[in-house]
């Protein structure tokens, strides 16, 4: 028996026990995963079940989406982190993901979960962060100046020329920044409120680090108004956020579908939603645990917290109107 | 009538060509033909109806213009800006000779990402050239793309223009022709072929620009790669998106094919001599060398903002940043990586490339085997013309059965690297190979040389110089993450712009710092390679 597999070269043909446990999981995820240094967090998970996981790793949620769903038939993983909020729909329409609940998911996780039918069956919200406006608020300080501190306030004629965001054709950030607004006004009322930005000169970047890391006055730039991510408060303290104006992105995980170790990897999924594993996601990913009982770490608590009144739209309707939103928006701001 | 071949000297060939095409078939065609064919034919049938649509919106005739004017326009300041300076780099001895040489190719294996983030400092409104209004523009664009590229040009050319018989000038300047006229005359002709490639090389680079373009141009230009990005990654609209990939490749094969016309018109009668010491720079020589400074300055200027910037810490100058980079647990693992990789790619281009251009630079005798090497050569260029996006999906969705799924391993990041340094290595060679007088092989042979004999004392003796440049390339190509790598699945451990890129897209001005500090070190990495590859080089040639 075992000399014919090696005859045929072929392990796939002989049936395997999904309940199995295997030596080795692969995990795929995007290009800003982190679970402590060098992933040692992973570490406990091998500890516990004696299966070792490996980590592969796509640029970014988009990228991880489409690989996801390119490889369906022939699965680069056993697990995937990382599908987000604007990308969860197409890979649970492709039919990537198996059926897994996390046991430990309360009532509290509630408002990170995807609704029933979409989603809420094969993934699990694991990480939840929001898009927000930042501003450095050294500089209204210094100037005497009253920050501002809606979406409303940002096409006043007092902040004229201030604000620096990553374009929505570009960048996932500047994808959810547009989304808040049309969370915010509506259907009918967000090419108004763009139209409105662009009259009060805002500057559109290609990506959230040139945004950032040039144009932000706290990088030297001219700007004192950018579009950034609730958490970053918690890395440059002259900065705040602006609660009334944040998007909510949420980070989930889920079985492979086709993995030859559907038992373990449901391990691995609730591992990520466990709290030695929640605990370290803030300092090593910039985002927040969805897994509220975890404490957060020295700079964060106080600073930065997971906005109470965040935007929201249903991954389904950004699926579907993604393209044309976006293309309106371009016609917009580019011209 | 010529000697029949010997039968090793047939399987060599055989094997010399075979192994490359067997190669960019496995890992460059398939995944290509697979990307196109899901996107034709979603369902298994062929259905052209958004393929004919995509094709005739006003939106994507204004971005083929707009690639092929980008393009363009990069190309010839590329070569303005670059050809006196491969004249006094390569052909000139001096002191800082060589440092300059490094200097001018460390731009193009920076990050885009680093490289954006270095102009846009230049170019904001309170930036040091802030004054010029560039930021978001056309010019912009062009500023960056000629800064990555303008080392093909002077590394190209300079390294033919080194191995060129210099006897023919000094005829014509001997019988009273002006400097001027000699250039024109003379030089220039015999430059043709290599001057050819490196335009080649360099627009294609520049059409398959994505980073840069959206960086610099603050989102009004797109190109036809960046459009084939959007309409993936963002949309996974297949079907549109083979459209235009099919179109860059029909683009792609028409510019290669009368970039190859070009170039064969000036591959006769130009001879290859051994490296020979290189005369002082001389008085004639200041215009050049002034020009020279000048373009080197000019190319320092965004180097000169990234450190400057690296080094300005909350209180005050220091190494703060450089100390807590290297301090990191990854930084000097990112390192080896790096150079494993890039030794790892560098080794499959060279060996491939090797082998295909002393391949291709036998003389042919049919008409039929000059036809069969102009298409052996233009597929071996392809790949600098394809979406990056395309190629690494495609890898992803074809190389998926054994004994070639290969996608977790790894393995894939040097293998689609060295796809996109053969061509260079290949433009590199093939200039110099071709002009070696076939008298010297005949002579070689006639003294009872062994065809491998010659091959050695003759061939690789004379491209002892490209060889070394061709090494640079290759290992510069990888350093700098080309090709489709960006669109794979890989491993966790991050090479070195992997780690820079990880660090400058989170917030805090410690990250950035970092990230700034790595760019720096790459630089000086890019630095000490070329130089230790020149020596090395030298150390051969005078060996033989």
């Amino acid at each position: 028996m075992a000399i014919a597999a090696v005859l045929t070269g072929c392990a796939s043909t002989a049936p395997v026990d999904p309940g199995a446990t295997p030596e080795e999981l692969v995990l795929i995820t995007h290009g800003s995963f982190a679970l402590g240094e060098d992933n040692e967090v992973l570490d406990r998970f091998t500890e516990q079940t004696g299966i070792a996981v490996t980590v592969l790793q796509a640029d970014d949620a988009g990228a991880l989406t489409n690989q996801l769903v390119l490889t369906k038939n022939a699965p680069l993983a056993d697990v995937a982190f990382g599908v987000d909020t604007t990308f969860a729909s197409r890979a649970v329409k492709a039919g990537v993901f198996a059926e897994h609940q996390v046991a430990a998911m309360g009532p509290d996780q509630e408002r990170f979960q995807l609704p029933a039918g979409a989603g809420r069956e094969v993934l699990a919200p694991i990480t939840s962060g929001d898009v927000c406006i930042n501003i450095d608020a050294e500089w209204y300080q210094s100037k005497g100046q009253t920050p501002p501190a809606t979406l409303d306030d940002l096409i006043k004629p007092k902040y004229r020329g201030q604000l620096v965001a990553s374009g929505a054709s570009t960048s996932s950030p500047g994808l959810a920044f547009l989304l808040a607004t049309i969370a915010a006004y509506g259907e009918d009322g967000w090419r108004d409120y763009w139209r409105a930005l662009v009259a009060n000169d805002i500057k559109v970047t290609a990506g959230w680090t040139d945004a950032y890391t040039v144009d932000f006055t706290r990088a030297g730039g001219d700007r004192p108004i950018v579009l950034s991510y609730g958490s970053s408060p918690a890395f440059d303290p002259a900065t705040q956020n602006l609660d009334a104006t944040c998007f909510r992105q949420v980070e989930y995980a889920g079985v492979i579908a086709g993995t030859k170790y559907p038992t373990a990897a449901g391990q691995l999924v609730d591992f990520l939603f466990s709290a030695e594993a929640q605990a370290a996601i803030p300092d090593s990913m910039y985002v927040f645990p969805t897994n509220t009982a975890v404490a957060l770490p020295e700079g964060w608590a106080g600073v930065v917290s997971v906005a109470e009144t965040a935007y929201e739209l249903d991954p389904a309707v950004i699926d579907a109107k993604r393209e044309a939103w976006i293309a309106e928006w371009s016609a917009i701001v580019i011209g | 009538m010529r000697a029949r071949q010997p039968v090793s000297t047939v399987f060599g060939l055989g094997l010399a060509v075979g192994v490359p095409v067997l190669f960019l078939l496995v890992f460059f065609l398939v995944p290509l033909l697979g990307m196109l064919w899901i996107g034709l034919a979603p369902n298994g049938q062929v259905d052209l109806v958004g393929f004919v649509d995509v094709l005739g919106r006003p939106r994507t005739h204004r971005i083929i213009g707009l690639t092929l004017a980008q393009a363009a326009t990069a190309t010839v300041i590329a070569l303005l800006a670059g050809l006196p300076v491969a004249a006094v780099l390569h052909r000139r001895r001096f002191r800082g000779a060589g440092v300059l040489r490094a200097l001018v190719f460390v731009p193009f294996v920076l990050p885009t990402v680093v490289v954006g983030v270095a102009f846009r400092t230049l170019f904001r409104p309170s930036g040091w050239l802030g004054w010029l209004g560039l930021d978001g523009t056309f010019a912009a664009i062009i500023a960056a793309l000629v800064f990555f590229n303008i080392a093909v040009v002077v590394r190209t050319v300079g390294v033919r223009w080194e191995s060129l018989d210099p006897r023919q000038a000094e005829a014509a300047a001997s019988l009273g022709a002006s400097p001027w006229r000699v250039w024109w005359t003379v030089t220039l002709p015999a430059l043709a072929p290599a001057v050819w490639s490196a335009a080649a090389v360099v627009f294609l680079f520049c059409a398959t620009a994505f980073g840069t373009v959206l960086v610099l141009g603050g989102l009004q230009f797109g190109t036809i790669e960046t459009e084939i990005y959007t309409l993936t990654m963002d949309y996974l609209d297949l079907p549109a998106a083979a459209a235009l990939s099919l179109l860059q490749l029909v683009l792609v094969v028409a510019l290669l094919t009368v970039s190859a016309r070009l170039r064969q018109r000036g591959e006769r009668g130009v001879t290859t001599r051994a490296a020979a010491p290189k005369p002082r720079l001389g008085r004639g020589d200041a215009g050049l060398l002034a020009w020279s400074l000048l373009v080197v300055a000019a190319l320092m200027l965004p180097l000169a903002a990234l450190v400057v910037r690296s080094l300005e810490t909350p209180h005050g100058w220091g190494l703060d940043y450089y100390v807590a980079f290297l301090g990191g647990s990854s930084a000097a693992s990112a390192v080896l990586l790096s150079l494993s990789t890039a030794a790892q790619a560098a080794a499959i281009a060279l060996v491939l490339g090797l082998g295909l251009a002393l391949a291709l630079s036998r003389p042919a005798v049919t008409a039929r085997q000059l036809r069969w090497r102009d298409r052996l050569d233009r597929l071996v260029m392809l790949p600098l013309g394809v979406s990056a996006v395309t190629v690494g999906l495609g890898m992803l969705i074809t190389l998926n059965r054994p004994p070639l799924d290969m996608r977790t391993t790894g393995i894939l990041i040097p293998i689609s690297q060295a796809i996109v340094a053969l061509p260079l290595v290949l433009r590199v060679l093939l200039p110099v190979l071709r002009g070696i007088d076939p008298k010297l092989r005949e002579a070689a042979a006639s003294l009872g040389a062994s065809p491998a004999r010659v091959l050695l004392d003759v061939d690789l003796r004379l491209a002892a110089r490209p060889i070394a440049a061709a090494t640079v390339f290759a290992l510069a190509v990888s350093l700098g993450e080309f090709g489709a790598t960006s669109f794979l699945a890989r491993p966790t451990d991050p090479t070195l712009p992997v780690l820079i890129y990880r660090l400058i897209t989170r917030p805090g001005a410690e990250n950035l710092g970092m990230a700034l500090a790595g760019s720096v070190i790459l630089a000086m990495l890019v630095l000490a390679l070329t130089g230790l590859v020149e020596r090395l080089r030298a150390g051969v040639a005078g060996a033989f």
